[in-house]
């Protein structure tokens, strides 16, 4: 009985060329758990993050930064849509999913607080984000690729507009400093988790798909200092961690913001808009 | 907030135009003004360059001596161009 012929090097080769292009058993994106999770964790911080930021809505203390809050929300939730819709249904996944199935860290469910507390976890966030993004432009995943490079020219712009902010009101008045540094004092222990590279992430960074935020902690971390030093706020002493957000352990807060964003949605399942 | 100075907006809508006046912002200082500039007035792609100036530092014709500085123009309609014939060769004018 003959033999099958050996594999050729130039047949692999080709073979390679072929395999993306829609091989019966090329692997699919939509059934990969790393690259789901990865899409998740980006998709949920700038959903929760734009919803606790359009809470401000005619609230904010000038109509000027009522536009300014909203508009950065907006960003957020434009990038939440791409980031989800790359998961799958990105409204299924916003108003059908629960507390314990979203991904987001800790610090972007936080309450909004008084205007210091919202502009200070606005710094903590988007100066990670901004580091994270420009990575992530390197993404070898096309999804996160894209998103990354259209977000990172807005998150750039709530960067440098949190620290104008945080600067104003950490060298402005006694009450505004005072306010500031409790602002600051509520949000810094959720910064550690942040750069927690937990087992799901580690196999992302392996595959390409995500980035290691360690990299980044020093330059982020000097980052912070700077606008700290320039807002006469002293730099907090480092508090113990509190993690969990990547594993759906969440604080109280995010179960009352999912009651009111889902609201609608799942009390008129079939309207349409 | 309400002791924040008032600064004019003036948005350049595309390269080659001038700047036109768009509005006004409330801010604390220049460098927020330009951001509420830019939050308020751009947020649909209405301009490429701004300028926020203190509207207190405008100086603005009175408009109690608007008879005086702009009524006496209303007659002098030679200061238009219109009594000239342009040949047909002419083109571009």
């Amino acid at each position: 009985m003959p033999s099958l012929p050996p594999i050729r090097p130039e047949d692999e080769a080709i073979a390679q060329r072929i395999r993306p292009a829609g091989a019966f058993d090329a692997p699919s994106d939509a059934h990969d758990p790393v690259r789901q999770g990865t899409l998740l964790r980006l998709g949920d911080d700038a959903l929760i993050l734009g919803q606790r930021l359009s809470e401000w809505c005619g609230h904010a203390p000038s109509v000027e930064v009522d536009l300014s809050l909203a508009n950065m929300a907006l960003d957020l939730v434009g990038q939440a849509t791409l980031f989800l819709g790359a998961a799958g249904d990105a409204d299924e996944l916003a108003f059908k999913r629960d507390v314990l199935d979203y991904r987001n860290c800790l610090l972007v469910e936080q309450p909004n607080g008084d205007f210091a507390r919202t502009m200070v976890r606005h710094l903590l966030f988007s100066t990670w984000q901004h580091m994270l993004y420009q990575r992530l432009a390197q993404s070898s995943d096309r999804a996160i690729r894209d998103v990354a490079a259209k977000g990172v020219k807005e998150i750039a712009y709530h960067r440098e507009l949190a620290a104008e902010w945080v600067v104003r009101l950490g060298d402005g008045t006694d009450e505004s400093h005072a306010r500031t540094c409790d602002g600051l004092d509520w949000c810094w222990r959720f910064v550690p988790e942040l750069f927690e590279v937990d087992a799901e992430l580690e196999a992302a960074i392996a595959c390409g798909i995500a980035t290691d935020p360690r990299a980044f902690e020093a330059d982020y971390r000097a980052a912070i200092a700077a606008v700290l030093t320039d807002a006469t706020l002293p730099l907090p002493a480092d508090q113990r961690p509190i993690l969990g957000g990547r594993r759906g352990h969440h604080s109280e807060h995010l179960g009352h913001l999912l009651a009111i964003m889902q609201h609608l949605p799942r009390t008129y399942p079939d309207a349409k808009w | 907030m309400s002791d924040w100075p008032l600064w004019e907006v003036f948005v350049r809508s595309k390269g080659g135009l001038a700047h036109r006046h768009f509005g006004s912002v409330h801010a604390p200082d220049a460098e927020l003004a330009l951001r509420h500039a830019r939050d308020t007035y751009t947020r649909r792609q209405e301009g490429v360059s701004l300028w926020v100036v203190k509207s207190t530092d405008i100086v603005a014709s009175d408009p109690d001596q608007a008879g005086e500085l702009f009524e006496p123009a209303a007659d002098k309609v030679y200061r238009h161009p219109t009594f000239y014939d342009i040949p047909d060769v002419v083109k571009h004018i």
